[in-house]
């Protein structure tokens, strides 16, 4: 029979809100630099294509920060209400990230509700475009400073903890902890990546289409570009990722990778099946190659499984989130090189269909990566909700009711979620890119003397 | 002055800040959902719509800032308060997420939908109904301590009759505190029209607001009498603000100096709304804890101090921007850009 168990369900619940909300946030971090790119270079080549691009993008993107804010304050307050002893403990810690971030949320928001009304207040272009860039930095902090919290969870510090009392509290150190630089830039190259790719998905949708306007060309290009380096980026911070997981959080890495024997000249495994002895089976297994991801070294030793306490061991399947994304990751990477390195020696199969497709799916891909990779973190950290020292069970609230709000709150991001599809496509649909360039020729040819 | 007041105080500000931005955004809401049921929508919403439009998240930002403040200055809140609101604040998120989801949809993306319209200008009115929950549970009796564990009593909650005077309270302030402001947005905008209903609206929830006050200073005597002497012992404030109340009602009435009767107003809430807050002192929650034995340590507390003097730095001047570019400028207000 089932039993009322409330860690169960508000694990459930946060991991709901998480999935919708991660979404939102990593378009909202990566899409604002993706416009200021745009805006910027059309800007400089005088190329108004550019300008509409940004315009286009910018529309878009107001609706996805409008359904941000809203799970944002859903999960800022979810963590109070699931996660009560959770937050007594660790707000006295690291309570100054999330205030900090707060703020440069607050930031944003003004600068993109001024940004967003003021298109045609400035005849200089240049000066709109100035006050895009307090968007796109408050938008990276939002995430440096989450990231942050995120960090000190995995690799907690700055503190002493006896007797369920927290003394000697440094918050500084407790901020730029060993997890800090690696998920940070980790976080921020991806959101960059994954919003490249989404609008490189949606230009390659209507060249796929057979439109071949150079708007759309134009702004393939722009975007695979971005994702390129934005994708060879993820490659470094995610080799560098590696390592710190080897010296830090070594129990990720082993279930990660099924190593369970500490051992030198380790080898990395993908995929595969593990019988009852905990044998890999079936799996791909390249030499020394996860000593050399962990310490640059195919001699170095890795720790294995085998020597973290059993009740201290994360969930095995996590060794398949982590294939996973890092295989997107890897596949992205090339199809990107690929379309640059065709366009570049003018090659025609870039522009045929069966690739075009490859750069279509490239945005749900890499927004999959995303999820993938947040479900591999945070089941990773597992049994810790703060590595150490307090494990998830001890945090989640006793309350009654989280099963039925579960259910409310799916509702909610179901509905949420089809109602931005909608509407996102909707407002591009009825007025395409075509028509909007017409009409601001007309206007600027009866404008301009 | 201790670190535990300064606390509380950045806090207090801050959500005041909030009712005030926010009773603006719900009763403007609520307004311009009414008139298009009642057919007077040519009349006010264009004023509301170009008002609303750039501001609404920022006010959100304000409650956000809110609670996470809370969190950091006084952790022990998390515990309390985050067990005993799981239902209550869980409704609220989404009645904010409606909200939220139709500047998104409606703002934004497609034509107004009447239906969704409709849910819209509601959220005005139950957001305000479920956050006033919070202050009727913090003046204790509805909470109970299950071996260490607190727990919200649902029962005793819903059929009190404190509950529904704070409700009613932040009800009638949403719509009069809206009303008011944009009868001078209106009239900025050289809209007469608006301007008139508006000010009908204002005149018409002015009574309301200051009786169910009364009613909630009468009921608390018997419901937390503790709270109910210390208040009587500021009761200078609420003398105060009963005059910017006059101030404010005789400009409304005049018909004269609406931007001065706004502020008169706002300084009759903030009177209020901090002899409540200051004869609530010390507790955070009757009578299971203060903000001394919820405070968070003196390192951390110094920390945040100092990231929010920083931070007013850099909020301050950007906020002057926008209501300089949105607000104050004639041209916008009055549709001209």
């Amino acid at each position: 029979m089932f039993t009322y168990d409330p860690v169960l369900f508000s694990r459930i619940l946060t991991e709901l809100t998480l999935t919708f909300h991660i979404i939102y946030a990593t378009i909202g971090v990566g899409v604002p630099l993706m416009i200021a790119i745009a805006q910027w270079v059309g800007i400089r080549k005088k190329d108004e294509h550019y300008i509409l691009l940004a315009r286009r993008w910018t529309r878009g993107f107001v609706i996805t920060v409008a359904v941000g804010v809203v799970t944002g304050t859903a999960i800022g307050l979810q963590l109070s209400l699931l996660w009560p002893n959770f937050m007594n403990l660790a707000g006295q810690v690291i309570s100054l990230p999330l205030f900090m971030e707060t703020f440069a949320f607050f930031f944003e928001a003004i600068f993109l509700g001024i940004y967003l009304y003021t298109w045609d207040r400035f005849n200089d272009q240049k000066k709109h475009f100035l006050l895009l860039i307090p968007v796109a930095i408050g938008s990276s902090a939002s995430a440096l400073f989450i990231t942050i919290v995120n960090a000190f969870m995995n690799t907690p510090q700055g503190f002493e903890l006896k007797n369920g009392v927290i003394t000697n509290i440094q918050p500084l150190v407790a901020m730029f902890t060993p997890a800090m630089p690696t998920k940070v830039a980790h976080v921020l190259t991806t959101a960059y990546m994954t919003s490249a790719f989404v609008l490189a998905s949606i230009a390659a949708y209507h060249l796929f289409k057979g439109n071949r306007h150079p708007y759309h060309k134009k702004a393939l290009h722009l975007t695979m570009k971005a994702a390129l380096i934005f994708s060879l980026a993820t490659i470094v911070v995610g080799d560098l990722s590696g390592k710190f997981l080897a010296k830090y959080q070594p129990e990720k890495l082993a279930a990660a990778e099924w190593h369970f024997e500490t051992s030198t000249y380790a080898p990395l495994v993908l995929f595969g099946t593990l019988d009852d002895n905990k044998e890999v089976k079936n799996a791909i297994k390249i030499p020394y190659a996860l000593s050399i991801l962990a310490y640059n070294r195919p001699g170095a030793e890795v720790t294995g499984l085998n020597d973290i306490p059993k009740e201290e061991q994360p969930p095995l399947y996590i060794h398949y989130l982590f294939n996973l994304m890092v295989l997107i990751g890897i596949w992205l990477t090339v199809i990107a090189a690929l379309y640059w390195a065709g366009m570049k020696k003018g090659l025609a199969f870039t522009m045929k269909k069966s690739f075009l497709m490859q750069l279509v799916l490239s945005g749900p891909l890499a927004m999959l990566a995303i999820e993938i990779g947040w479900y591999f973190t945070e089941v990773g950290r597992q049994p810790w909700i703060l590595r150490g020292y307090m494990k998830t069970a001890e945090a989640a609230t006793k309350s009654a009711h989280v099963d039925t709000l579960l259910v409310v709150f799916s509702l909610l991001y179901v509905v949420l979620g089809i109602a931005s599809v909608v509407v996102l496509t909707k407002m591009f649909r009825n007025n395409p890119v075509e028509r909007e360039l017409e009409e601001r020729a007309l206007n600027q040819g009866g404008v301009s003397s | 002055m201790t670190l535990e007041i300064v606390g509380i105080s950045v806090l207090w500000l801050f959500l005041f800040g909030y009712i005030i931005v926010a009773s603006i955004d719900f009763g403007a809401g609520f307004f311009s959902a009414y008139s298009e049921i009642a057919n007077k929508k040519h009349v006010i919403h264009q004023v509301i719509q170009r008002y609303l439009s750039p501001v609404w998240e920022v006010t959100n930002v304000f409650l956000v800032f809110f609670f996470v403040g809370m969190v950091g200055f006084f952790p022990k809140t998390a515990y309390y308060y985050g067990t005993i609101l799981l239902v209550p604040a869980s409704i609220s998120i989404i009645l904010l997420a409606i909200r939220g989801s139709y500047y998104a949809f409606s703002t934004y993306g497609i034509k107004d939908n009447k239906a969704y319209m409709f849910l819209y200008g509601m959220t005005g009115v139950f957001i305000p109904a479920s956050l006033s929950i919070v202050l009727t549970i913090s003046e204790g009796g509805f909470v109970r301590m299950d071996g260490g564990e607190p727990a919200l009593l649902y029962k005793q909650l819903f059929v009190s009759p404190f509950t529904w005077s704070v409700v009613l309270l932040s009800l009638t302030s949403v719509l009069y505190i809206s009303a008011n402001f944009l009868t001078y947005y209106a009239n900025a905008a050289g809209d007469d029209r608006a301007r008139d209903l508006l000010r009908k609206y204002a005149l018409v929830w002015s009574g309301p607001t200051i009786l169910s006050a009364l009613v909630i200073i009468y009921q608390l005597k018997h419901h937390n009498a503790e709270h109910y002497t210390k208040m009587m012992d500021v009761s200078w404030m609420f003398v105060v603000s009963f005059l910017f109340f006059v101030l404010s009602l005789y400009l409304l009435i005049k018909k004269r100096y609406f931007g001065w009767s706004f502020i008169s107003l706002v300084l009759q809430y903030a009177f209020a709304f901090y002899a409540y807050g200051i004869s609530h002192y010390p507790y955070l929650l009757y009578p299971y804890l203060t903000i001394y034995d919820s405070f968070t340590n003196r390192t951390m507390a110094v920390a945040l101090v100092i990231a929010f003097i920083a931070g007013l730095f850099l909020l301050v001047p950007s906020l002057f921007l926008l209501l300089k570019l949105f607000l104050f400028d004639k041209k916008y207000v009055k549709g001209q850009v």
